[in-house]
């Protein structure tokens, strides 16, 4: 049975949960579609990030501003809308606090969060006599401190399910375990819809929010895009007290980890993954230890060389830490893009299809903003940023999108799809 | 010379590593525990056999029947007096790391509180052998002090003596129950009663769907063992009870009561049946569950029943890796100890044609008829949901309600599917110390049941950190430019402990610690 909509997103993570209820909300009549669970995949294995902290001026940074002025607006609406279903997404801006621990990474961070404060970025210098008072079980052979009010957190799978449950309610239909199989297209070529396992959905839009898979949707509706899985793990400890670490913690050089590309650095473990230390608590108690970055396509199996450099630096930072246990590591992917910036708005190769990916590990916080450009640029009306850094054929991705490189994913052993 | 690394050390770790150690392999036996044997010899081993006297006879009801025990008892002598195995007693496999030439196995010796010394082991083969964890399903009251996993309470009564309370009522399905009673008889308990869910049509239909088979059995030792059990709980004046379970506990600070009722084929309570009986411990269980986090760490295929698959040598989809005991599908000890002799022989590289081989075969085919008949007369029933009241705890860890399960599994639209990881991330379902190994199959069964059909994107199974691991300990592991603490070697130990064969005869009083994970007991601390 055909069946129409409006709108057909693919994916049912943050990103794709965020744009339904915006496009929801314009009256569109949208259908979400996801190959497995909603929130189930990069979404549920994130830390639910809502940074500004790590992104240096230029477009991403003003996406990611844009994200920390629309979150609390949409925490108040989902309260609002959805009262007690609403599932508590531990909205918490707690602010972030990066450390240097080197005398020259203090000059990195220095200048990094002086040109951070030009574009408007709260990013306050702390004396370093005043860190023991904003954290009081940090190590204190740091070098310098800045601290960032700006920086939230949210429950990543509870915000995903209250933005889903939020389009609900303005009519989008989501419908799970349903997989994206090919295109429809019309004679001039222009994408009409897809066919997928549960039949094929007439749309003339099908926006692509397949996060780290998206590069294999986009090659299926004919239109590639370097999107390649980056993987991440994070290691959660037992309960610790309340405020043993209070905002999130990381060092500096995760600054560099996020923007690096890939390329052979100290900081990388015998199996090749950048590693940087970020330490921050939870509502519900327990602490997450982050995180690594490697390209090994959607290979999820632990390596324990990861894991210890990730305790090795944040021991480093909270030396108190050494004795809590760790109960449970967790790996993902992100949508990596070869420049660092997510592919947002239409591709021009297929009418008719859009996408909305690549945000790496920065989704979560992104999706706001996301969301609200795509709905503008779909609706024609103006941008809350500049969409144009986001487009999927610009320049910076070239090379990657014609040769087709990025797309190395291979599936393996159990749970390639989570 | 092959190595063997045996994880496990209970009857089908034994069986492997005895096998092994026949075929002419080096073998390493690793085990959480202080002695070897497992659950099954809990407190029969805390003294080398060799060099203690014999231990006073216990009570005839409480002791198993002597030939699988006996003869295990003699395996883990020879296992570990052999001058070709090492035992790594205490010592907790937090992680398997799959590679090109097998897994690696990273292991953590000592107590979990105190200094832990690591250990990296790169087998030629595998064995693995972890067994499983008691299935308790939740009701209104669970989580009162005095209620015990029946597992918990055996290993009390059997590894220290004790008994969980003096008015003790055992409830839930399975042979289990029967030795657990027991146990608690001769640890000077009074059992009030053993209350067998399974109604007493589906128990004749299973055991005696064969009845030649059961005869069979009787006349080898498992019929035997179970009649044993049976005669001993007629002896005991036990009142045994089919049909019949315990749906709530009550008391203020301990539990004082027992709500006990007449249950349909599907476990739903009768109405009208519910009665008060006063005791002051409840000892549950439901089953048991495999535990299998080593195994789809290493990558092992995992059946729908979520059982690891196996051929006739044991062998797992994973080159080297074979799996034995529980983790293969329950089934009881001389089940294990028949898998983990084909599965050590096979692993140590063993002749196939060999007469040992031939004979662990048979009993394996016998027994796995035996346990199939077993969960055929136990399954567990799909309405135990009903006895749940809103406030129940479903997991305990984390104290989330049944209420709040519901809620999360009713939030999507109408005849949609609910993610099982979705539910667990916003619920915290699942997400405290046990890691759901205490209610990880209930919280399955719930959102299946209340969500229609989940959309299972993430089993409750899937732990890559097999046991806690502190930071600090994590933090010693990093060794950056090849200075690695684990070179190529296949020598489990160490510098420091090498050539140490440890703990085993050095007697002592066994820990009540229980096996592998770290499930909570439910004393409801």
């Amino acid at each position: 049975m055909a069946v129409r909509a409006d709108i057909v997103v693919i994916g049912a993570g943050i990103i794709g949960a965020a744009c339904a209820r915006e496009l929801a909300g314009a009256e569109c009549s949208v259908t979400v579609l996801d190959r497995a669970a909603a929130a189930s995949a990069t979404t549920a294995h994130g830390e639910g990030n809502i940074l500004v902290s790590d992104k240096a001026p230029g477009p991403e940074l003003d996406l990611a501003r844009a994200s920390v002025r629309l979150w609390p607006q949409a925490v108040a609406e989902l309260g609002e809308e959805l009262g007690p279903r609403l599932p508590d997404i531990e909205w918490d801006r707690k602010g972030g606090l990066v450390v240097a621990t080197t005398a020259a990474g203090a000059a990195g961070l220095g200048a990094f969060a002086r040109e951070q404060r030009q574009t408007g970025v709260d990013a306050q210098p702390v004396d370093l006599g005043d860190v023991p008072g904003l954290e009081p079980n940090l190590s204190r052979d740091i070098t310098a401190a800045v601290r960032y009010p700006e920086d939230a957190q949210v429950q990543p799978v509870a915000a995903a399910e209250a933005l889903l449950a939020s389009a609900r309610t303005r009519g989008a239909r989501v419908r799970q375990a349903t997989a994206v199989l090919g295109p429809i297209r019309d004679r001039s070529g222009a994408l009409r819809g897809v066919h997928t396992t549960a039949g094929p959905w007439h749309t003339p839009v099908v926006l692509n929010a397949a996060g780290p898979w998206a590069g294999r949707v986009a090659r299926l509706l004919g239109a590639p895009v370097p999107v390649r899985p980056r993987r991440g793990m994070v290691l959660v400890t037992a309960r610790v007290p309340p405020w043993t670490v209070r905002h999130k913690v990381y060092d500096a050089d995760y600054v560099a980890t996020v923007a690096d590309t890939g390329g052979e650095s100290e900081e990388t473990t015998a199996s090749g993954a950048l590693t940087s230390s970020v330490v921050e608590s939870t509502a519900a108690g327990p602490l997450l230890v982050g995180s690594s970055r490697r390209h090994v396509g959607f290979d999820d199996r632990l390596r324990v060389d990861v894991l210890a450099r990730i305790a090795a630096k944040a021991v480093r930072l909270f030396p108190g830490l050494a004795d809590v246990p760790v109960i449970r590591a967790y790996g993902g992917f992100r949508p990596g893009v070869p420049d660092h910036l997510p592919i947002i708005g239409p591709d021009e190769r297929v009418p008719g299809l859009w996408h909305a990916t690549g945000h790496e590990g920065a989704g979560i916080g992104l999706s706001v903003a996301t969301a609200r450009l795509i709905r503008q640029m779909i609706l024609e009306e103006p941008p809350v940023v500049d969409p144009r850094p986001f487009r999927p054929l610009r320049p910076g991705l070239a090379a990657a999108t014609s040769t087709g490189a990025g797309d190395t994913d291979r599936p393996t052993s159990s749970s390639a799809s989570p | 010379m092959r190595e063997v690394v045996v994880v496990g050390g209970g009857p089908a770790g034994i069986g492997a590593a005895l096998a092994a150690l026949r075929a002419g392999a080096r073998v390493t036996v690793v085990d959480s525990a202080e002695h070897l044997g497992g659950q099954y010899l809990r407190g029969a081993t805390r003294t080398a056999p060799s060099e203690a006297p014999a231990p006073p006879a216990p009570p005839r009801a409480c002791r198993t029947p002597s030939t699988t025990r006996d003869r295990l008892l003699r395996a883990v002598d020879t296992v570990a007096s052999h001058p070709r195995s090492t035992l790594l007693t205490r010592t907790s496999v937090w992680a398997l790391e799959p590679g090109g030439h097998g897994p690696t196995v990273r292991a953590l010796r000592g107590d979990a509180d105190g200094d832990r010394t690591p250990y990296t082991l790169h087998p030629d083969a595998l064995v693995l052998a972890p067994g499983a964890h008691d299935l308790t399903l939740p009701f209104p009251g669970w989580d009162l002090p005095g209620v015990y996993t029946a597992g918990a309470a055996q290993a009390l009564a059997k590894g220290d003596g004790v008994a969980v309370g003096r008015r003790a009522v055992v409830a839930g399905s399975g042979p289990f129950l029967l030795p657990v009673a027991a146990a608690l008889s001769g640890a000077g308990a009074d059992v009030v009663g053993v209350l067998e869910a399974a109604g007493a049509a589906r128990l004749a239909a299973g055991w005696l769907r064969s009845p030649l088979a059961v005869l069979r059995d009787a006349a080898a030792d498992r019929g035997g063992e179970l009649a044993g059990y049976l005669a001993g709980q007629v002896r005991h004046g036990v009142p045994y009870r089919t049909g019949t379970g315990v749906i709530a506990a009550h008391g203020s600070d301990q539990v004082e009561e027992v709500t006990v009722a007449s249950l349909w084929a599907d476990w739903s309570p009768v109405p009208g049946t519910e009665r008060r009986v006063a005791v002051d411990a409840v000892c549950v269980g439901h089953g048991f569950v495999p535990r299998l986090e080593l195994p789809i760490a290493a990558g092992c295929g995992i059946g729908p029943e979520r059982i690891v698959g196996v051929d006739d040598a044991q062998r797992t989809m994973v080159p080297g890796v074979f799996a034995a005991g529980e983790v293969t599908g329950i089934g009881g000890a001389d089940l294990a100890v028949a898998e983990g002799l084909v599965a050590g022989w096979a692993a140590a590289g063993g002749r196939h044609d060999d007469p040992l081989l031939r004979r662990a075969a048979r009993i394996r085919a016998r027994h796995r008829a035996f346990a199939a008949r077993m969960h055929s007369a136990h399954p567990i029933g799909a309405g135990w949901t009903a006895w749940l009241t809103h406030d129940t705890l479903v997991c305990r860890c984390e104290e989330v309600t049944a209420a709040e399960i519901d809620t999360a599994c009713a939030r999507t639209g109408a005849g949609e599917p609910r993610g099982l990881r979705s539910i667990k991330l916003t619920t915290r379902a699942g997400l405290g110390p046990c890691q759901g190994r205490m209610c990880g199959t209930a919280l399955t069964e719930l959102v299946r049941r209340r969500a229609q059909h989940a959309v299972s994107s993430a089993p409750v199974d899937r732990r890559p950190i097999a046991a806690p691991i502190r930071l600090g300990e994590l933090a010693g592991l990093d060794a950056p430019c090849g200075a690695a603490a684990t070179g190529p070697t296949t020598s489990p130990a160490p510098a420091r402990e090498t050539g140490h064969h440890p703990s085993h005869h050095q007697g002592g009083r066994a820990g009540a610690r229980p096996a592998a994970p770290p499930v909570r007991p439910p004393e409801g601390a």
